[in-house]
């Protein structure tokens, strides 16, 4: 397959056009098409307007390729509305935030730290299968509290899990993720722990325990919601800072910069492009008729990009002072691993610059993704990078 | 030095100093429940939305372009909302009060 940016860290934005002259797209998918709403103001009105903009509609179809065909377990609390939303989403709220805790934070650098000294070593290596997939799955262990040895099972499903090869939906493949889940429930009936099945089948919820397909509903969101946006986000980071090797200096400068250059990042590469709805009656949004019971997308990678908002939209700013991105979303539903993700990208930066002096880039597969009219580069399939040290002074 | 006290939903008050920073930095410094900063200050989660007490708004001042369009769509905005990132800390704040936004 041809890459198509002319480097490896640029990633173009092919909403441009598009959002300025119409503001929307058009995406076939299924015989259920999906009108793409790509302006910032449209997409957060559009977010925020639960009651006219349904998520608790048939499970798999507010996501993009649609998954009714494949599954038909509800993701909580994502395919959900108020009031019901706002019950499950409480009760993940303060374990989600766990990232914010000093012991957790300790325990990620110590995987990242043996992670970046092991690709040192190495020298050069794959980043997507060798880096990106062995921290998201590592990292993981921590969200859900259970050992790190889990991790070597999902690093063994691949970058593909929910896809086969190619851009097809894949039941046989999607079952791998829900039978595992079920296992792991069934352990955690039999010997309860401190892990999240465990805390989730001894939660409460509408006056009851939480049901077991509950329990199933938020693992695979959790499992599925964080895996190729994760290796995304932290392989075109890893690109970026290959090939702009001053922004990794300043990072070594100013590792108080990290925090705003996980932002930038995330607004720039939009790790999900973008996330549906299900109109409930017919309506109008951008002075498009919307018809009851048709789709639209709140496109975050085109709404990150929209020049009425962000200056300089198609340039990492790496210390963008005022950046108001929707790349984790927006609203009630936005990102319930986004303190997670962040603290990752965050460790993995300032890491980068206290061990690494400089990453070369060698060779690399684009992986782009086809939405109608538009094709959107969200990462790589592979991408080879030399990793040099850091000489220490002492 | 300038004295700030958040009143949270729960209706805890915790009265702090600080010379300089933002609200956000403050609440999340002092653990403020309901003041998370989870974006760190670039005005892009609205989980530092506070109420500022009206007496304070003509000091504070009324939001940017860019953060009254974070607080325009938000179910609990009122004319005294602003984020708390947005907000620097300096002396003139001195004995400002803060209700944490639901």
């Amino acid at each position: 397959m041809d890459n198509y940016s002319d480097k490896a860290s640029t990633f173009p934005d092919p909403f441009g056009l598009a959002r300025e002259t119409r503001g929307f797209g058009e995406v076939e998918d299924q015989n259920d098409p999906v009108l793409m709403l790509l302006r910032l103001k449209d997409v957060r009105k559009t977010a925020r307007d639960w009651q006219s903009f349904r998520s608790g509609v048939t499970p798999g179809r507010i996501v993009v390729p649609s998954e009714v065909s494949i599954r038909q377990t509800r993701q909580i609390p994502f395919e959900m509305d108020p009031p019901e939303h706002t019950e499950y989403r409480a009760l993940l709220e303060s374990w989600f935030r766990r990232p914010q805790q000093p012991d957790y934070q300790i325990a990620l650098a110590g995987l990242v730290s043996e992670l970046i000294k092991s690709v040192v070593q190495k020298g050069t290596v794959e980043v997507v299968s060798e880096l990106a997939l062995r921290l998201q799955s590592q990292a993981l262990t921590l969200l859900l509290n259970v050992p790190l040895a889990e991790a070597e099972t999902w690093i063994g499903w691949g970058t593909h899990v929910f896809r086969s090869e190619g851009e097809a939906l894949d039941s046989q493949k999607a079952s791998i993720l829900y039978d595992y889940i079920d296992q792991q429930i069934d352990k955690a009936l039999q010997q309860p722990g401190e892990d999240l099945y465990s805390v989730l089948l001894a939660s409460r919820a509408q006056g009851r325990t939480l049901t077991r397909e509950e329990v199933s509903g938020v693992m695979i969101l959790t499992f599925a919601g964080g895996r190729d946006t994760v290796i995304n986000a932290i392989t075109n980071s890893i690109a970026y800072l290959a090939e702009h090797p001053h922004q990794l200096e300043r990072l070594r400068r100013e590792p108080e910069t990290a925090g705003k250059a996980v932002e930038e990042l995330i607004r720039y590469f939009s790790p999900l492009t973008h996330m549906g709805r299900v109109a409930a009656t017919d309506t109008e949004v951008c002075s498009h008729a919307v018809r009851a019971d048709s789709r639209v997308s709140l496109c975050w990678a085109s709404a990150n990009r929209d020049a009425s908002t962000f200056e300089n939209p198609n340039e990492v700013v790496l210390d963008r002072a005022l950046n108001p991105h929707v790349g984790f979303g927006f609203g009630h539903h936005n990102c319930l691993g986004a303190t997670h993700a962040r603290l990752v990208l965050k460790t993995l930066l300032t890491t980068l610059a206290s061990r690494v002096s400089t990453m070369e880039i060698h060779e690399y597969e684009e992986n782009n993704e086809d939405w109608g009219e538009f094709r959107r580069k969200v990462g790589f399939h592979r991408i080879q990078v030399k990793f040099n040290p850091l000489q220490q002074n002492n | 030095m300038a004295k700030i006290t958040f009143i949270t939903r729960e209706n805890e008050t915790i009265t702090t100093e600080a010379a300089a920073g933002t609200i956000m930095e403050l609440g999340v410094r002092q653990g403020v429940r309901g003041i998370d900063g989870d974006c760190g200050g670039v005005c892009s989660c609205a989980t530092c939305h506070v109420h500022v007490a009206p007496e304070y708004m003509a000091i504070v001042g009324p939001p940017g372009d860019i953060e009254s369009d974070m607080l325009e769509l938000n179910d609990n905005v009122t004319e005294y909302s602003r984020l708390g990132c947005q907000v620097q800390i300096t002396e003139d704040l001195d004995g400002l009060v803060l209700h944490v936004a639901r």
